[in-house]
């Protein structure tokens, strides 16, 4: 039978790690040891914590891990403080997965890839650009701007210095927001940083992090030559069913959580600016 | 058609009372009515409709949606759901079945199923009873709804010293079939002829002709960008009465609760006019009362009818021109809209 969308799944924390001093990412595995659900890169699931609340979170990890799903998790709310009090073992009610995810097997596929995030923003396009290194030969060259406040904020540093930068074809360039003694890259905001780069028009982009970093990195890429239509990002709207019901994340004749929550900029662009 | 006559009315609620849970609308101490489970020696009300919409009987107020227990790292989860009985809901009017169609097209109709209701709808058998003097603030008939010949399982009628009843739906032949030794056939002529009555007493209501040809998709954000809204929605206090008694409003919110004897995640009804209604950890996408109130009436006059063929997410029942505390509503929206001449389109 199939799974009731309102009901949870299980799932046991197995380890967590703490990223940057706000956040913490957290591998879910169900009860019987295997993964619980597939899912396509930027689909998300609803974290609940009984008693507490529940959260939409992306989910971080690819889905081309066959035994895990990770979640990276800043710490802001009810349900996100108390999961980075929680520690492994710790068991949580999972329901997903939700939404549509990224286009990566049409849109994507054969392109040259841009992704640009900001903060906490690089973890739903974490789980696509892993997918991305897993079928490499579907994809052109691959570039990564990645910003925050400090060294300390990036989100999951050691992977990007220790397998991404080492990826061929991968150009990963980082920036944080003010010099610090142990950074020798470059210092300064996100849009300002890809206008400098300069990416060729022919990039398809994906990308997330705080509004007032997409809204002025979409307006240097209109500049650069690009179109709304080759800009992906993944929105983020209060959510309590995840299933298109409950009327909490609709946008015109939208639900973020059912149609989206990825969408290109043309297709936002025909939805009132409500988020 | 079957009849039964008037007087023998309570026989009839005995006798389906006797197979399960009946509810039919009874007068309240202020003077309206409410739907109440049919007992012995209680009277169907007469008035036209009920304070809160039929709606109730499939998406309760609150409902319990998952048991959690917590012992330790562990979750259990529990389904709390039991077997639920068959039940009869008597006395729909017109414009109440129709948000019936409304709301299973979101939660049956797109996937994945809301099982909570879908399982309500199918254990519950609504018969409806037909509009004689329908109210001044009554405008189904602006929907194409017809309050002389409502929907439902089972369509009745009163006229004339009888209930006429005619079953649309294999649930309502059921339904017929277990009273059949109460009923006589009988042909419609009378009922044709208080439909007539009615269609012309609706004809002359005064919002039944209010023009919709603004509200269409392709019109979405010249609507959307409107400055009606600043205006419309200045006095609105946010309290969200017009939501609670809206036949087609189906927001939920979802929360959990520590009985002391394990969780109870719960869904409750929850409105769109409410400040948190959106509001994250870190920032709200509708920060005041007009981008709240604009949302309410985009949804239910654009928004919904773009995904749903057209149909728009009102059916004229009248109940948020009576409940409003500041006599704003779906009328004066529409009015003031089609009053104003159209803005340029704009986007962001």
């Amino acid at each position: 039978m199939e799974h009731d969308a309102l009901i949870p799944y299980i799932g046991v924390i197995t380890d967590i790690r703490q990223e940057t001093g706000d956040v913490k990412t957290f591998r879910v595995i169900g009860r019987d040891g295997k993964k619980l659900f597939g899912h396509i890169p930027g689909q998300c699931a609803i974290l609940e914590v009984p008693g507490i609340g529940e959260s939409m979170i992306s989910i971080t990890s690819s889905p081309t891990i066959p035994d895990y799903q990770e979640f990276s998790i800043k710490k802001c709310g009810c349900v996100t403080s108390w999961l980075h009090s929680a520690e492994p073992g710790q068991e949580i009610a999972v329901r997903g997965p939700l939404g549509n995810g990224f286009p990566v097997d049409t849109a994507f596929r054969g392109k040259d890839l841009l992704f640009v995030a900001g903060g906490i923003g690089l973890a739903p396009l974490h789980s696509v650009i892993n997918y991305v290194r897993a079928h490499r030969s579907d994809y052109g060259k691959v570039m990564i701007v990645y910003g925050s406040r400090s060294k300390q904020d990036l989100v999951t540093y050691k992977e990007i210095s220790g397998e991404w930068m080492k990826e061929k074809d991968f150009n990963v360039c980082l920036t944080i927001d003010n010099a610090q003694p142990d950074w020798d890259g470059h210092v300064g905001f996100v849009p300002t940083y890809v206008k400098e780069l300069n990416p060729d028009p022919g990039y398809t982009v994906i990308m997330c992090g705080p509004p007032i970093l997409i809204h002025l990195t979409l307006a240097g890429l209109k500049e650069l030559g690009f179109k709304d239509t080759q800009v992906f990002t993944t929105m983020e709207m209060r959510m309590k069913c995840g299933i298109g019901k409950c009327g909490r994340c609709n946008i015109g004749d939208k639900y973020v959580c059912r149609d989206g929550p990825v969408f290109s900029f043309d297709q936002l662009g025909e939805l009132p600016p409500e988020y | 058609m079957y009849t039964l006559p008037l007087s023998q009315l309570d026989t009839l609620f005995e006798t389906i009372g006797a197979n399960g849970p009946l509810y039919i609308p009874v007068d309240n101490t202020s003077g309206k009515a409410d739907f109440k489970r049919w007992e012995k020696g209680v009277r169907m009300s007469s008035a036209l409709k009920t304070v809160r919409s039929a709606k109730d009987f499939f998406f309760p107020k609150t409902e319990n949606l998952v048991n959690f227990r917590m012992n330790g790292k562990k979750i259990e989860v529990e389904d709390p759901r039991k077997e639920l009985e068959d039940f009869v809901v008597f006395g729909v009017r017109a414009c109440d079945a129709a948000s019936f169609a409304i709301v299973d097209d979101v939660y049956i109709n797109q996937k994945p199923v809301d099982t909570y209701y879908k399982n309500r709808r199918e254990h519950g058998t609504v018969v409806t009873l037909a509009c004689t003097e329908p109210a001044q603030t009554c405008f189904c008939e602006l929907y194409d709804i017809d309050a002389s010949d409502p929907k439902g399982d089972v369509s009745a009628w009163i006229t004339d010293g009888s209930v006429y009843f005619r079953s649309n739906t294999d649930k309502g032949s059921r339904l017929i079939d277990g009273i059949k030794i109460l009923l006589k056939e009988n042909d419609a002529k009378t009922v044709e002829t208080q439909q007539s009555e009615t269609r012309e007493k609706v004809s002359k209501l005064p919002f039944v002709n209010l023009d919709l040809s603004k509200y269409s998709g392709d019109k979405m954000l010249a609507l959307f960008n409107s400055k009606v809204w600043d205006n419309l929605s200045e006095t609105c206090l946010g309290c969200g009465t017009c939501t609670y008694v809206c036949p087609t409003c189906m927001c939920f919110d979802v929360r959990s609760f520590d009985t002391g004897d394990g969780i109870k995640q719960f869904r409750c009804w929850d409105s769109c006019m409410y400040s948190d209604f959106t509001k994250m950890a870190a920032a709200n996408p509708r920060l005041t009362q007009k981008e709240r109130f604009r949302q309410r009436f985009m949804h239910k006059l654009v928004y919904y009818p773009m995904e749903h063929n057209g149909v728009k997410s009102c059916v004229g029942c009248g109940r948020c021109l009576e409940s409003c505390p500041i006599h704003m509503n779906i009328v004066k929206v529409i009015k003031t809209i089609n009053e104003t001449p159209d803005q340029p389109e704009g986007g962001r």
